[in-house]
C-alpha cells in the first residue's frame, strides 16, 4: 500500500498505465496484484458459479470438520505430553488417585479435569474426527452414486480415496495417544497384526515399537505421525482436491438449462461466500453443541493401559469397525510348517481390509473400461439410470454394514439377547450372501424406477383424480409433464452394449479376439443390454401416444 | 484399440451442434433456464427489512453467546457437576462452554446463510465450461518443445550419463532407509521367551497373586475360582513392568482333575490347578472371560474361545493355537512354583514361531 | 468344621444333621458377626432354620432335592453357604423360572427375613461362604481407586469398564452391575454364581472385595462430566450417536443452506 502511494506521490514516472485507484482498498488490491497477480486469478473465480444441492455440501462438511480438528488439535498439543514415562497420579480425578500410569494418560486426565475447557476441546476434536470420516464416506458415496467420478474427475476421486484412508488411520492413531486401557488394547491389536505379516513381521514390530510390546516409544512415535506427517500429507491432498474442484467446476444434476457445457447456480461472491462461509460456522457450532451434551472417549473411565488388563466392549472407533468385523468373522486358521507359522486368522483379514476399500476405489476405472466412454461428464447421473453401478455401490455398503455389525457382535448379543456365536456364524454367511442379494434387489429397484420414469414421460403423472368415463369406466387422470420435466427425465445417455468385432476382418484374415475383449463385451451386455437398462422413450413414441390419447 | 471400436456406438453428444436445430421437433428438448421467480424479500421492502433484522438478531445472539462463554469460563468451577435433563449429571463448565461456543458459532453461520438466502440475489446464472483438453495446436507445440528440450539435454543419446544418473537416484534413498535401522532391535529370540524362562528346577519362581502380591498356595486356588498371577519379583513399580507383564501374565484356574480331558495339560498342572498364559494367541488381548462351569475362556476383543479343560484348545473364533501353559508344582511350603517357561511362545503367532 | 463336613454324608436322620448344622451356623455367626450387632441366640436360629426348611420345600426342593443334594434340574446346594442363597434369592435369580443359557435376575419375591431363613437352612447343609455383614461391604470404607485397579484386573473383562455387563459364549452374559446392591456384589465375588468364577478370600481378601464394591457403586453413581455417557459401552454407541445425531444434524443444516428460498406468490 505504502509502495503504491509512494510511487504516486513521488512524482516518478508511473510504471503502469493503470487508472488511479479510487480508494484505499483498491490501492491495496492494486499493490497485491502487482506482486501476486490476484486480478487474473480472481477474474474467473470471484464470480465462479456453484450449483445448489444439499448433497454437494457433504464435501464441505469434510473440509470444515478437518479445519476444526486442526484448530482443536493444535490446542491439545499445548497440554498433551506424548510420553510413556510412568508417573503416579495425584490429580483431580479421585478414582485414579495413586494409580501408576504413563505421562500421556496423566496429561490427558489433566486436559479433561484440570484445564478449563480442555474437556470440551478434547471432545470437539474427537467428535469432529468421527464426523470427518463419516462425512468423507457419505461424500464418497454421493460422488459414486451420481457417477461424478467420471472423466475428468478420476484423479480427484483418487485424492479423495487417499484422504479417506489417511483420515481413518490418523483417527486410529489419535485415539491411541491417551494410552488408556481401550486404546492400548487397540495398539496391542496393531502389534499382533504386524506380527502376522509373513517373513518381516517380527522385524516390523521391533522397529515400530522400538523393542518388545509395549516399549517406551510407540506413543511419541504415533504422536509425530498423528500431528505432523499425516496431517501434512492430508493438507496437501486437500488443497489439490479443492483446486481440482475449482478447475473442473462442480457437477450438476440434469434439468432445464443445465447442460454438459455449462454450470448453473449462484456466484461465489457473494452468495457462496456467505453460504459456504456460514456453513463452516454452522458445522463448528453443531460440533460444539454435540461436544457439550455427549461424552466421547471417556478415557478416565477406561483406566490407564496395562497389557494384562482389558475391558469387554473393546472396539475401535466406528471407521475401523469394518476391519474389526473382518477379524471377528475370521475362523482361526493358522499354517505351521517348516519351522514357520503363518497366522491366517489375522493375515487374511489384514489383506481383505484394504481390498474392501480398493474394490470401490477402482470401480470408476473398471466402468470406464467397460463403457469405453472417453467424454467429459459434468451432468450427475441419477442413480437409477446406472443400475449396475448403483447396485455395486449398494452391495458394497451392505458388505460394509455386515462387517460393522460383526465388529459389534458382543453388543448385539447383549442388547438383543442373542448368542454371540450365532451372530458370528450368521455374519460369516451374510458376508458372502448379503452383498449378492443386495446387488440383485437394487438392480431390480433401479429397473423398476426407470420403467416408472418411462411411464411418466409417456403417460404423464398420476394426478390422484379419478374420472368416470361416459361408458362407466373409472380412470385416473394423468397430467402430462411440463417440458422441463420431460427433459429432465430423458436427459441421460443410454449406451449400447459393445459388440465383439467380426471374427474375420474385411481382408478375410482371421481376427484374434482376446479374452479381455470377450469379458468386456460380456460386462457391457450386463450394463447396457436388456437386463441392464430400460430404453428411454423416444420422441416418436411420445408423439404417437400423446396424439393417440388426446389430452385427459 | 478395444476402446475405439465403441466410439461410434456412443450416442450423439448432448448439446452438440445438431442439438439446437432439432429443438422444435424434439418433445424432450431442453427448454432452457426457467425465468427467475422473485422472493418476498425481493419485492416487499418490509419483508426485506424483517429479514435484515433477523440476520442482525442472529449476529447479536452470537455476540451475547461469546460473552456468555467468557462468563462461564470465569464463573463455573471446573469440578462442579449439575443435573441437566436429559443429559444427566454433567460438568457445568463443559456444558456451558460447549453450548455458548456452539451458539456463538452457529448464529454467525445461520445469520450469514439467512442473509444469503433472503437478501442476496438468487438469480441463477449459467457459467460456461471449457474443455479441459488442450487444442491440438497447443498439444503439438508442447510435445515438440519437450522433444527439443530432451534432445538438447542429450538424455537419450548419452546413455552413460542417463544410466549413472538413474543409478545414483535409485541408490540415494537407501541412506534414508539405513537410518531407520536403529528404530528398534532385531527380533532375535525375544518373542520366544518370557520372564518365567529364568525359572529352573534348582531355582524355581513362585507364582504371586496379582491382587495381593503374595505367593499363592495350592489351597488358595479353589475349584471354580479364577486368579491372576505374575512371577515373584515383578512389581508394578519395577522398571519394564509393562513389557514384562505383557508376556508373563498368568491365569490360574482349578478344575476337578477328573474333568480335565487333556492328559499332558493335567500333568502340567498341580492337583487340577492349571496355569495358562493370559495373553490371547490371536493378537494378544488379555483373555480372561472365564466361565467356571463350562471351563471356556473367551477373548473380549475377537471372541476366540478356548477350552481350559482340554489343553486350552481353540473351540471358536480367530485364534490359531491353544493358550500356552505353564508347568507348575508346589514347593515345600505349599507355594505354587514354576520351574521353566511356558510350553510355547506367548502371544500372537509370528513368522519365526516354530 | 471339617468333621461336620465329613459327617454330613453319613446317612443319619435329618435331626442329627440339623443339630450339627445348628451348632455350626451358630458358631459361624459368632465368629463373623461384628461386635455390637445383635447376635442370634440358638433358639431363634433354630426357629429360622425351621422356617427356612418350609420355604425351601415349597420354592427350591423340586430342583435342588429335598435335602439340597441336587438333581437333574439344579445343582447340589451342599456347601454353597448362606452368601449364595442371599445372592441367588435376593437378586430374584432363584427360584428359576425356566431353563436357558443363563438364569436372569428378576423381581425378588421373598422378604429379607424369609431369605435369611432360607439361607440359614441351606447353610445347615454344610459350611460355605457366609453372607457378609454390613461392614464388609461398606462402600464408605472402601478405597475406590484401589478397587478400580482390582476391577480392571479381575472384573472389567466380562462386566465392562463401567460395570455395564458384556457378552459371554452361547447367549450367556455378564450382567450389568448398575443396580446391584453392595451386598450382592460382595456375595457374587464370594460364591461365583452360575458361570462367574469365585474370588474366595484366599485370592481376594475381604478388604479388596470391599474396595471393588466401593468402585462399582462409585462408578454406577458417578456423574458423566462430558455429557451423556451413551451407555458407557465404548466407541460403538459413540459411532451410532455421531452418525445419527451429529452427521444427521449437519445434513439437516446442509439441506437448509442449499434449499431454494420460498418464492413470493405472484399477485
Amino acid at each position: 500500500m505504502s509502495a503504491a502511494s509512494g510511487a504516486a506521490s513521488g512524482g516518478a514516472k508511473p510504471s503502469s498505465s493503470r487508472a488511479k485507484p479510487a480508494n484505499k482498498a483498491e490501492a491495496a488490491a492494486d499493490w497485491a496484484d502487482g506482486r501476486l497477480g490476484i486480478y487474473s486469478l480472481a477474474k474467473s473465480n470471484l464470480r465462479k458459479i456453484f450449483p445448489d444441492h444439499w448433497s454437494f455440501m457433504l464435501g464441505e462438511i469434510c473440509l470444515y470438520t478437518f479445519i476444526i480438528i486442526i484448530l482443536t488439535g493444535v490446542y491439545l498439543t499445548l497440554f498433551f505430553k506424548p510420553s510413556m514415562g510412568e508417573v503416579v497420579y495425584h490429580g483431580s480425578y479421585m478414582p485414579l488417585n495413586g494409580i501408576r500410569m504413563s505421562e500421556a494418560y496423566a496429561s490427558t486426565l489433566d486436559i479433561s479435569f484440570d484445564v478449563r475447557g480442555g474437556l470440551l476441546i478434547r471432545q470437539i476434536h474427537h467428535w469432529a474426527a468421527i464426523l470427518f470420516v463419516a462425512a468423507m464416506l457419505v461424500h464418497m458415496m454421493r460422488v459414486f452414486f451420481t457417477g461424478a467420478f467420471r472423466k475428468p474427475r478420476e484423479i480427484n476421486w483418487i485424492f479423495g480415496a487417499m484422504l479417506l484412508i489417511l483420515g481413518m488411520f490418523d483417527g486410529f492413531m489419535g485415539y491411541s495417544l491417551p494410552d488408556d486401557l481401550l486404546s492400548g488394547t487397540g495398539i496391542r491389536f496393531m502389534e499382533g497384526a504386524v506380527l502376522a505379516v509373513p517373513i518381516v513381521g517380527t522385524y516390523l514390530q521391533m522397529f515400530l515399537f522400538g523393542g518388545q510390546f509395549p516399549g517406551d516409544d510407540i506413543i511419541p512415535r504415533l504422536f509425530t505421525v498423528h500431528v505432523l506427517l499425516i496431517p501434512g500429507i492430508m493438507l496437501g491432498l486437500l488443497v489439490a482436491h479443492l483446486i481440482l474442484v475449482f478447475y473442473h467446476k462442480h457437477t450438476q444434476f440434469a434439468g432445464p438449462g443445465r447442460t454438459e457445457k455449462n454450470v448453473v447456480g449462484m456466484p461465489l461472491m457473494p452468495v457462496y461466500m456467505a453460504k459456504a462461509g456460514g456453513f463452516f460456522f454452522l458445522v463448528f457450532g453443531v460440533t460444539s453443541v454435540v461436544s457439550a451434551i455427549a461424552t466421547v472417549n471417556p478415557i478416565w473411565a477406561y483406566g490407564p493401559y496395562r497389557p494384562d488388563q482389558v475391558s469387554t466392549d473393546a472396539q475401535p472407533d466406528w471407521y475401523m469397525g469394518f476391519s474389526e468385523g473382518l477379524i471377528r468373522l475370521m475362523p482361526g486358521w493358522e499354517i505351521r510348517a517348516w519351522g514357520h507359522t503363518l497366522n491366517l486368522g489375522v493375515f487374511i483379514p489384514l489383506m481383505i481390509f484394504p481390498l474392501v476399500l480398493v474394490a470401490i476405489w477402482v470401480y470408476p476405472f473398471i466402468e470406464a473400461w467397460v463403457t469405453g466412454d472417453k467424454r467429459e461428464h459434468h451432468i450427475a447421473d441419477r442413480p437409477r439410470n446406472a443400475p449396475v453401478r448403483t447396485s455395486f455401490g449398494a452391495a458394497w455398503i451392505s458388505l460394509y454394514l455386515v462387517l460393522l455389525v460383526a465388529g459389534g457382535n458382543d453388543l448385539f448379543a447383549t442388547h438383543f439377547h442373542m448368542s454371540i456365536n450365532s451372530i458370528t456364524w450368521t455374519m460369516r454367511i451374510a458376508f458372502f450372501v448379503v452383498p449378492v442379494l443386495t446387488f440383485i434387489v437394487t438392480k431390480r429397484i433401479c429397473m423398476g424406477l426407470q420403467r416408472r420414469d418411462r411411464d411418466k414421460v409417456l403417460h404423464g403423472r398420476e394426478s390422484g383424480i379419478i374420472k368416470r368415463l361416459p361408458h362407466g369406466e373409472f380412470i385416473e387422470v394423468h397430467e402430462p409433464l411440463s417440458p422441463a420435466q420431460l427433459h429432465k427425465l430423458t436427459a441421460h445417455d443410454q449406451l449400447r452394449p459393445v459388440e465383439l468385432p467380426a471374427a474375420v476382418d474385411e481382408n478375410g484374415v482371421k481376427r484374434k479376439i482376446t479374452r479381455s475383449q470377450k469379458l468386456r463385451a460380456k460386462l457391457s451386455r450386463g450394463y447396457f443390454g436388456e437386463e441392464g437398462q430400460i430404453a428411454k422413450p423416444t420422441a416418436e413414441e411420445y408423439r404417437e401416444i400423446t396424439s393417440g390419447h388426446g389430452h385427459h | 484399440m478395444s476402446h475405439d471400436m465403441s466410439e461410434e456406438k456412443l450416442p450423439e453428444h448432448r448439446g452438440s451442434e445438431g442439438h439446437e436445430v432439432a429443438v422444435h421437433d424434439d418433445p424432450f428438448a431442453d427448454p432452457g433456464l426457467p425465468p427467475h421467480e422473485v422472493r418476498r424479500t425481493d419485492i416487499d421492502e418490509r419483508a426485506a427489512r424483517r429479514a435484515e433484522r433477523q440476520v442482525a438478531l442472529l449476529f447479536t445472539v452470537s455476540m451475547l453467546a461469546t460473552i456468555g462463554f467468557i462468563a462461564s469460563y470465569v464463573v463455573f468451577p471446573i469440578d462442579q457437576i449439575v443435573f441437566i435433563w436429559p443429559f444427566g449429571h454433567v460438568s457445568s463448565l463443559n456444558f456451558a462452554l460447549g453450548t455458548t461456543l456452539g451458539a456463538a458459532l452457529f448464529c454467525i453461520g445461520a445469520g450469514a446463510v439467512h442473509w444469503a438466502r433472503t437478501l442476496m440475489s438468487d438469480v441463477e446464472v449459467a457459467d460456461e465450461r471449457h474443455p479441459i483438453e488442450a487444442p491440438e495446436d497447443v498439444r503439438a507445440k508442447v510435445i515438440s518443445d519437450f522433444k527439443a528440450g530432451a534432445e538438447e539435454s542429450g538424455f537419450g543419446r548419452r546413455k552413460l550419463l542417463r544410466n549413472t544418473l538413474i543409478g545414483s537416484m535409485a541408490l540415494v534413498p537407501l541412506s534414508g532407509v539405513v537410518l531407520l535401522r536403529d528404530l528398534g532391535p532385531l527380533p532375535g529370540k525375544k518373542l520366544e521367551h518370557t520372564g518365567w524362562d529364568a525359572a529352573t528346577p534348582a531355582k524355581p519362581i513362585k507364582l504371586v497373586s496379582m491382587n495381593t502380591d503374595e505367593p499363592l498356595k495350592a489351597e488358595d486356588v479353589t475349584v471354580g475360582s479364577l486368579v491372576f498371577a505374575k512371577p515373584q519379583g515383578l512389581s508394578e513399580a519395577s522398571e519394564g513392568f509393562q513389557q514384562a507383564i505383557a508376556k508373563d501374565a498368568v491365569m490360574l484356574v482349578r478344575i476337578a482333575p477328573e474333568d480335565i480331558k487333556d492328559r499332558p495339560s493335567r500333568e502340567m498342572g498341580f492337583d487340577g490347578i492349571l496355569a495358562f498364559s493370559k495373553i490371547c494367541t490371536h493378537v494378544g488381548c488379555p483373555i480372561s472371560l472365564y466361565e467356571q462351569q463350562t471351563h471356556h475362556v473367551l477373548c473380549p476383543c475377537h471372541q476366540s474361545t478356548f477350552d481350559l479343560s482340554d489343553g486350552a484348545r481353540v473351540i471358536f473364533g480367530p485364534a490359531g493355537h491353544p493358550l500356552p501353559q505353564l508347568k507348575i508344582k508346589t514347593d515345600a511350603d505349599g507355594n505354587l512354583i514354576a520351574t521353566g517357561d511356558f510350553n510355547a511362545p506367548v502371544g500372537p503367532s509370528y513368522w519365526e514361531r516354530a | 468344621m471339617k468333621k461336620l463336613s465329613a459327617r454330613r454324608r453319613h446317612p443319619l436322620a435329618a435331626l442329627v444333621v440339623l443339630l450339627f448344622a445348628l451348632a455350626a451356623t451358630g458358631g459361624l455367626y459368632a465368629a463373623f458377626a461384628p461386635a455390637g450387632t445383635a447376635q442370634a441366640d440358638s433358639s431363634s436360629q433354630s426357629l429360622a432354620i425351621e422356617e427356612g426348611k418350609k420355604l425351601y420345600a415349597v420354592g427350591c426342593s423340586s430342583c435342588h432335592g429335598l435335602n439340597g443334594q441336587g438333581g437333574t434340574d439344579g445343582p447340589s446346594l451342599v456347601g454353597v453357604g448362606s452368601a449364595a442363597v442371599d445372592f441367588q434369592v435376593g437378586t430374584g435369580r432363584m427360584p428359576a423360572q425356566q431353563p436357558g443359557a443363563q438364569v436372569p435376575a428378576k423381581k425378588n419375591i421373598y422378604s429379607q427375613a424369609q431369605i435369611d431363613q432360607l439361607a440359614a437352612y441351606v447353610a445347615s447343609f454344610g459350611p460355605g461362604p457366609v453372607a457378609p455383614t454390613k461392614d464388609q461391604y461398606d462402600t464408605a470404607k472402601g478405597d475406590v481407586s484401589a478397587g478400580g485397579e482390582l476391577f480392571r484386573t479381575n472384573c472389567a473383562q466380562c462386566h465392562n469398564f463401567a460395570g455395564k455387563g458384556g457378552a459371554l459364549t452361547h447367549g450367556k452374559y455378564a450382567p450389568a452391575l448398575d443396580n446391584t446392591s453392595p451386598k450382592h456384589i460382595y456375595e457374587a465375588m464370594q460364591t461365583g454364581p452360575q458361570n462367574m468364577p469365585a474370588f474366595p478370600d484366599s485370592v481376594m481378601p475381604e478388604k479388596q472385595k470391599r474396595d471393588i464394591v466401593a468402585f462399582v457403586r462409585h462408578t454406577a453413581e458417578a456423574p458423566s462430566p462430558g455429557g451423556m455417557d451413551l451407555g458407557s459401552l465404548g466407541p460403538v454407541t459413540e459411532g451410532l450417536f455421531g452418525w445419527i445425531f451429529g452427521l444427521g444434524a449437519l445434513i439437516a443444516v446442509a439441506i437448509w443452506v442449499a434449499a431454494h428460498t420460498s418464492k413470493a406468490k405472484k399477485s
